[in-house]
């Protein structure tokens, strides 16, 4: 089967998912991403200029509502399910000021 | 008595006990949840205090509603405050959210009874239940067979008497064809018919709350409560929902029922002999056979496999360590997130979010994602096209029986198919349901599909009694 995607695509496509993929795993995502979009060339037959793309089943747009002031979750029972926190925020790693 | 309606009207007239009810269940799941595992969490004393709560409305000459006592399994993507829900994901498990879903909260003023959060596969994408972190779920009528998935363990739960209703999500078949699998009745309602406020989100535009019951009349039963617009999601449909329970009684005389001649192939034998006389059944009940064409019906699968992907590589974006579940550490934020992603996430859940990042990436957005949207639209406009000349249309649920541990092996593709008539659905937006008919190959369970138009709900149970009717 030709192959339909490289390993340095998918290598990048992991790096845009924030997803650590060993090489191995890059691999086998290659080949089975390869036999999925040769699946999926089943549609390329098909005459679609004039079709208006559709992103949702039911054509509701501009929802509106009244805006009512309502009590919000509570801070600390969402942050108790937080991984890290200090002082009410979420608390992460260095975001800056590494070599990154 | 496992029948919800039954339960329901014993516990509001007094002559059963909540508590009773809620015991009955226990002892079932203590007698083959250990083979089974349709769930993750089973909750014995929240059930109890709950049950007894409900007795003591009834002895106080309250009314505790429709649901009176009934016991429901949840799916665990449905968020429930202060109880675990974890997906069947390694990224979720501990997590205890810090609001109820709005399913959950209806049926809590409906009188019924949280029994348990159910196993499923891994942020619902699969058709077997066997991508769960927590290990699979076995199907009690052969439990060297799936019970089918995403849903699993809620299919699972009510073929084994586990939970009068169970409540599943039904992204491209999630609720069908495990139902099918179980021989259970499973609803996938309109999109927007059910609030989707605090299930967690697989595919936004696809993804869709309904039931799995014994009957048809429970199904109507649930939908009826949990079905209304909700202010926290507007996607919900913001009208009024006509009684289902009350649609099923009128039975079938002179409905057009069409049959899609163009069906992709690929059903087995069994299942479409079983097909085949729900077609017969529904004739002898007074309705007229008509054919149809649904000619993109079969570019279903590619259109599904490219948008809910899509969809679901920036869904799945949040767990990335920082507000809740899994972090793995290390030295900045930005590696952070790549490690806790490949620890917390499996096999099938990677494999999407990589394809639905390719699919949206600059460079082949237009090649795939956008032509699949396209695709949708033909889908949708043929099927309402169809629905000016039918009022419901039959198909098999599932392309097969259950079938056993690992037959699909590791070829993602084969697993797929499975979805192959129930993902037009999902698609189009329009509702669908599988009915119990009958048995196929080693006698197992056959489901039968019953396709309706939007918001066509009525019609659509009053096919599915008649076929419950037939197969009785």
């Amino acid at each position: 089967m030709s192959e339909r995607i490289s390993v340095e695509i998918v290598t990048k496509v992991a790096r845009l998912a924030r997803l650590d993929l060993t090489p191995e795993e890059i691999d086998r995502t290659t080949a089975q991403l390869s036999g999925m979009l040769e699946h999926f060339a089943d549609i390329d037959a098909l005459q679609l200029d004039d079709v208006e793309p559709m992103a949702q089943p039911y054509p509701l747009d501009n929802v509106f509502r009244d805006d009512v002031i309502v009590d919000g979750l509570d801070r600390d029972e969402v942050l108790a399910a937080a991984p890290a926190a200090e002082d009410g925020r979420f608390r992460v790693p260095p975001i800056i000021g590494l070599d990154v | 008595m496992s029948d919800a309606l039954e339960i329901a009207a014993a516990v509001r007239a007094g002559s059963l006990k909540a508590a009773d009810v809620v015991e009955q269940h226990l002892a079932a799941i203590d007698g083959r949840e250990p083979e089974i595992h349709a769930f993750n969490l089973v909750m014995v004393e929240q059930a109890r205090e709950r049950a007894a709560a409900i007795d003591a409305m009834v002895a106080a000459g309250n009314d505790p509603g429709p649901l009176a006592g009934v016991p429901v399994a949840l799916k665990d993507n449905m968020c429930t405050r202060g109880v675990p829900t974890t997906c069947s994901s390694k990224i979720l498990d501990g997590w205890k959210p810090p609001y109820d879903a709005t399913i959950v909260t209806k049926l809590a003023d409906a009188g019924a009874v949280v029994i348990g959060k159910t196993n499923l596969d891994e942020f619902a994408m699969g058709s077997s239940t066997e991508n769960s972190a927590f290990g699979p779920t076995r199907n009690p009528h052969d439990t060297s067979r799936v019970p089918g998935g995403s849903s699993g363990g809620s299919a699972a739960a009510v073929a084994a008497g586990f939970a009068s209703i169970g409540l599943g999500s039904d992204t491209g078949g999630s609720i069908r064809q495990p139902a099918a699998l179980c021989g259970v009745v499973g609803v996938k309602p309109t999109y927007g018919y059910v609030s989707r406020y605090g299930l967690i989100a697989f595919a936004s535009s696809l993804d869709q709350i309904g039931p799995l019951t014994n009957t048809v009349a429970d199904s109507a039963l649930m939908l009826d409560v949990i079905g209304g617009h909700d202010p926290m999601d507007s996607t919900s449909i913001p009208v009024a929902h006509p009684s289902l329970l009350d649609a099923i009684g009128e039975g079938v005389e002179g409905m057009r029922v069409g049959r899609i001649t163009d069906l992709p192939e690929g059903a087995d034998p069994d299942v479409l002999e079983r097909t085949e006389l729900a077609f017969d059944a529904l004739r002898d009940a007074g309705a007229k056979i008509v054919d149809v064409e649904v000619p993109a019906f079969t570019f279903g699968l590619t259109a599904y496999y490219l948008i809910a992907p899509a969809e679901a590589s920036s869904n799945l974006a949040r767990y990335d360590g920082v507000r809740y579940g899994l972090r793995v550490e290390a030295p900045d934020t930005n590696a952070m997130y790549g490690v806790t992603r490949a620890a917390g996430f499996g096999d099938e859940v990677k494999r999407r979010v990589m394809l639905g990042t390719y699919a949206l990436s600059a460079g082949y957005y237009d090649a795939y994602y956008g032509k699949a949207l396209k695709v949708r639209r033909l889908i949708h406009d043929e099927f309402e096209r169809a629905y000016q000349h039918a009022d419901v249309l039959l198909t098999p649920a599932s392309p097969s029986v259950a079938f056993p541990f690992g037959a699909k092996g590791d070829n993602p593709l084969a697993m797929y198919l499975c979805d192959v008539y129930t993902i037009p659905a999902n698609l189009s937006g329009h509702p669908g349901m599988s009915v119990p008919f009958g048995t196929g190959a080693d006698g197992l369970p056959v489901g039968v599909q019953v396709l309706a138009g939007t918001l066509c709900e009525p019609q659509m149970f009053r096919a599915a009694a008649a076929l419950e009717r037939a197969a009785r």
